[in-house]
């Protein structure tokens, strides 16, 4: 598996994590809870635009492995 | 009119009567009845007894005699709710037993209580040794109320310094195979959503005995065949460990990298990820 393809999973688990925890916070009825998990996917959401960066740049590099 | 008809027409008045009559005064436990209570019950019973038995000739007499047991105590109760003197005066006062670990052999005394029996209450309080208790308390009920000393008490999660995610009751929104609409609404649900989620357990809807959503919406259900397994729903634990391996994805790519500027990148967000999992963790796993 290349950098680019392993960074890619990471980025995709994430994405996934962002959404379960958005529907959790529009789900939970208990304010606190509701307030930290919107803060969590608010968080994960801009770690996941620096890796769609990092992402970008390393297909720049290596475009033999890109669309992987 | 024959004698039977007329126990049969009384009985039947006071039935209803007294049904409705009860409705109005307090709700008690039986055990916790102080002497006078009990009495006042017991009087009214027998009142009702000897009235639709026809052993009172008069049954108006008796009636009266009925309005004031019921009547009273209902006066009673709402201006002991009003004014704390006449409280004191209906149910006595609370008789502290043990003070800072010291047992107050005077009011002992006055509830004529003997050691041996104040020992057995305590040791129903599950406070075997004397030794841990702070605090005891006789209420007016005759009761014993127990406080340990704090290093014998419980541990709860405030002692360990541990945060736990609050939580609101469940609402039962499934009962022998019908949709409960009062639960479903309390939660802001609707059919809709709980006809999905059976779907996406697999299940149907006739063969559920209790259906429950708590606070963070996930359904629990108790099949009539138990044999069938229902998938427990372990989203929240789920999440919380897809969310770890990333984290830990970050930390290795952080190692792996030869671009400084990547390897800071990946550093900041590992760290900003393992926030997120401490605040998350209360929620998520407990």
């Amino acid at each position: 598996m290349t950098v680019g393809s392993k960074v890619k999973q990471t980025l995709y688990s994430l994405k996934s994590s962002e959404a379960t925890l958005r529907l959790y916070s529009l789900k939970e009825s208990d304010k606190e809870a509701r307030a930290i998990y919107t803060e969590a996917f608010e968080e994960i959401s801009k770690i996941k635009i620096d890796l769609e960066k990092r992402v970008g740049s390393i297909e720049f590099q290596e475009p033999q492995y890109k669309g992987d | 009119m024959s004698n039977w008809l007329i126990i049969l027409f009384n009985s039947t008045i006071l039935f209803f009567l007294t049904l409705i009559l009860t409705r109005f005064m307090k709700k008690r436990n039986l055990s916790k009845f102080t002497p006078f209570e009990f009495i006042s019950y017991v009087v009214v019973a027998l009142i009702v007894t000897l009235i639709s038995l026809g052993i009172i000739a008069n049954f108006y007499f008796g009636l009266i005699a009925l309005a004031v047991w019921i009547i009273l105590p209902i006066v009673i109760d709402y201006s002991s709710m009003k004014s704390k003197w006449v409280y004191n005066i209906i149910n006595g006062k609370q008789r502290v037993l043990i003070k800072n670990g010291k047992v107050m052999e005077d009011n002992l005394a006055k509830e004529k209580m003997t050691g041996q029996e104040f020992l057995q209450e305590l040791r129903s309080k599950r406070a075997f040794n004397l030794a841990d208790v702070e605090f005891a308390v006789m209420e007016t009920t005759g009761d014993i109320n127990v406080s340990l000393k704090t290093d014998k008490s419980p541990i709860t999660s405030y002692d360990l310094g541990i945060k736990i995610g609050s939580k609101s009751e469940p609402q039962t929104v499934i009962l022998d195979g019908n949709m409960l609409n009062e639960g479903l609404t309390n939660i802001g649900l609707n059919h809709h959503w709980l006809k999905t989620e059976l779907e996406n357990k697999g299940v149907a809807l006739e063969n559920v005995f209790i259906g429950q959503v708590d606070c963070s919406g996930d359904l629990y259900l108790d099949l009539f065949d138990d044999l069938i397994q229902v998938p427990k729903s372990q989203i929240k634990e789920m999440l919380y460990a897809s969310i770890q391996q990333s984290q830990s994805d970050l930390m290795s790519f952080s190692l792996e990298t030869q671009n400084e500027v990547a390897k800071s990148m990946y550093l900041k967000n590992a760290k900003i990820l393992e926030k997120v999992m401490n605040k998350l963790e209360p929620y998520l796993l407990r």
